[in-house]
């Protein structure tokens, strides 16, 4: 999945440690394939328990219609190792998360499915936090947003995740022309597992 | 040559290659498979006309979607019926060993894995689950993965990676009476909150580490996600190596000798440098319990609710009004007595047959308390039947608690075992985010110690005073 250039509003949900409980719940992850996950993401946030939006929740504000850019608090992403969490972000347009920090896993998930994890800066992060529905551009080629005061900062990423995402190279592809060398690591390293 | 940390020999013995600009192609000498984060990495290969690459290295089990009422009796739930049901298909069709529903090795991934000594020292291993740092215990690197990633190792046996810091969480002294290893882990996440390691391995080290039983290193281990890290081990010694010895899967004869001379190279190398380190005297704790939303909300079990208003960090602010809000709890107040609706005593971080016993030896000659149901699911059929052979299930039965088969059960609420709306649990699991044990509920997080002497009284218990 390529990417390099997003301009968005953006949608901000300003709480610290949104878990992958909360993404897409448990309830959900019943699935086997990735089709309809889209629905349960913020599912008890979103919706109350009748299926009705709750007003108040920044996705359902008529503003945030058509944002692509999820602007969140430190350590989004946290818990749980499930990929339901991007697949049902990219499935409601999100092509992109702004934060102080990601959690690990989270982060190479969302890498492996086009969905761009912005790192800032505080100072950059408090003012999108304090500006929802503002225009953001992100160029990844400069690993540059444009904030909506005009000022750029620059964001850190994975070179060869940044290389991928650019040039839409599939990471199993690079991995399976690899095949010679993981043979020749198992010739050399027979399992210790008995058979 | 450098002195080197585990972690790093670990990952030197297991780079098979190291590309410019790419990060290195990490070996895998075990994945472990269930049914909820592996169907689509099934598909993935189906598309690209893909094999399993090594199915003598993948074994496959059943625990998350798995029903614990019964495990002959139909799956209640479609999706669940059919995820399992696609579970069995996909092993079939690939090779995999598969621990299903009737198996008697069947149970929670992170139990059946060092169980079976499956799980060696030294060994990388991935599985599609965040608490696969579980395995660290026997001083495995052992990683949690997405859905794509499970397709990667499934293709091709290796992991793209980039190497994690390492951090070193020492532990000191003697722990006092009815303070257990879960307590540990839980005093560390409150200390270093829960993204505290975020891009680190823990390196769990200390004079009271090295006291620990294998199983209570699992229960450290388990929950190093907790705290953000990647990945979280103990280097192994003589109690990993007895612990190992005669397990299915681990070798034997001349090679376990061959094994054991091998895994005694492992340890950290005098005056290798840790990225970070953080120091605890056990002698300090006492048990713990949480409060909030996230496993870092944890204080010790005779302590004070915090007050948001003692918090400067607007958003940490706000983020505590929220937790206790969705907890119903007040700022000040302590948690001792708060009367609870629901004790499940399981999973991966506690369900293994010492946690088991742990709980039995509170319920013994008492009863649950006629407000709370009390739920007991053992970790793997071998917990379960070791606890019959006990007599462990009938302590819990005749005091009023379910004793169940095997599975992750009410930890995430897939199968069924759930929270009503608005229920307190103490749980033995390792998250208390919102809705995780049910919509609405509300989870405590806590000991096997803590959780049962609770649910003997109906509120929260320090249990020395049962002791």
């Amino acid at each position: 999945m390529k990417f390099q250039t997003l301009e968005s509003k953006t949608v901000v949900i300003p709480t610290d440690n949104i878990d992958t409980d909360q993404i897409i719940p448990a309830r959900y992850l019943k699935a086997i394939s990735k089709d309809g996950l889209g629905e349960g993401l913020f599912r008890d946030w979103r919706f109350n328990a009748d299926g009705t939006p709750k007003p108040d929740f920044p996705m359902n504000r008529p503003e945030a219609k058509g944002a692509q850019i999820l602007v969140a608090g430190d350590n989004f992403g946290c818990g749980s190792s499930r990929e339901h969490a991007p697949w049902a972000l990219t499935q409601n347009g999100i092509r992109a998360v702004i934060s102080t920090s990601f959690a690990d896993i989270f982060k190479g998930n969302a890498l492996k499915n086009g969905l761009l994890p912005v790192i800032v800066p505080p100072d950059a992060h408090s003012e999108l936090l304090h500006s929802p529905g503002a225009v953001v551009k992100i160029d990844l080629r400069s690993q540059t947003l444009v904030l909506p005061d005009g000022r750029t900062v620059e964001f850190p990423i994975d070179g060869f995740a940044k290389h991928c995402l650019l040039e839409g190279v599939d990471e199993l592809g690079y991995m399976l022309q690899q095949k010679s060398a993981i043979a020749a690591y198992e010739a050399a390293h027979p399992s210790s597992i008995r058979a | 040559m450098k002195a080197r940390t585990i972690v790093e020999k670990i990952w030197d013995n297991h780079v098979v290659t190291q590309q410019p600009g790419a990060p290195a192609l990490l070996y895998i000498d075990l994945h472990l498979v269930h049914e909820v984060t592996s169907p689509q990495a099934f598909s993935m290969l189906r598309q690209r006309d893909l094999k399993v690459r090594r199915p003598d290295l993948t074994v496959a089990t059943m625990d998350h979607s798995t029903p614990t009422y019964s495990r002959t009796l139909p799956v209640l739930d479609p999706a669940g019926a059919a995820q399992l049901e696609q579970m069995e298909k996909n092993c079939a069709e690939f090779g995999i060993r598969l621990y299903n529903r009737l198996s008697d090795h069947q149970g929670i991934v992170h139990v059946i894995g060092p169980e079976q000594g499956l799980t060696q020292p030294g060994m990388t291993i991935t599985c599609g689950d965040s608490h696969t740092a579980t395995h660290g215990a026997v001083g495995a690197l052992a990683f949690g993965i997405g859905t794509s990633q499970v397709g990667h190792v499934l293709a091709t046996q290796c992991l793209l990676q980039t190497p994690s810091e390492t951090y070193a969480i020492q532990v000191d002294g003697a722990l006092k009476k009815g303070v257990s290893a879960k307590d540990i882990i839980l005093a560390v996440i409150a200390k270093i909150g829960i993204g505290g390691g975020t891009g680190c391995v823990f390196e769990y080290i200390g004079s009271t580490i090295r006291g620990l039983s294998m199983e209570e290193r699992m229960t450290i281990c388990n929950m190093s996600i907790e705290g953000g890290a990647r990945a979280g081990l103990v280097a192994p010694d003589d109690t990993t190596y007895q612990y190992l010895n005669g397990r299915e899967f681990a070798p034997r004869g001349g090679a376990w000798d061959a094994a054991v001379s091998c895994w005694k190279q492992l340890p950290t190398d005098e005056g290798a440098e840790y990225s970070k380190h953080l120091r605890l005297d056990a002698g300090e704790l006492e048990p713990m319990v949480t409060f909030g939303t996230n496993p870092g909300m944890g204080i010790p079990i005779s302590g004070a609710i915090p007050n948001p208003s003692s918090i400067s960090d607007p958003m940490a602010k706000s983020d505590l009004v929220k937790a206790l809000h969705y907890m119903a709890l007040e700022p000040g107040k302590p948690l001792l007595g708060h009367p609870i609706n629901v004790v499940f005593v399981g999973s991966c971080t506690n369900s293994r047959i010492s946690d088991l016993r742990a709980a039995a030896s509170v319920i013994k000659g008492r009863k649950v308390n006629p407000k709370v149901r009390m739920l007991v699911v053992p970790g793997s059929q071998q917990v379960k039947k070791q606890a019959e052979a006990e007599g462990l299930d009938k302590i819990f039965r005749e005091a009023g608690a379910d004793f169940r088969e095997a599975g992750c059960s009410m930890c995430l609420a897939m199968n069924g075992d759930q929270l009503e709306p608005g229920e307190y649990s103490v749980s033995t699991s390792n998250r208390n985010f919102e809705g995780r044990q049910g919509k609405g509920g509300r989870t405590l997080l806590a000991s096997p110690l803590t959780a049962a002497a609770s649910a003997v009284t109906g509120v929260v218990t320090d249990v020395r005073t049962l002791l």
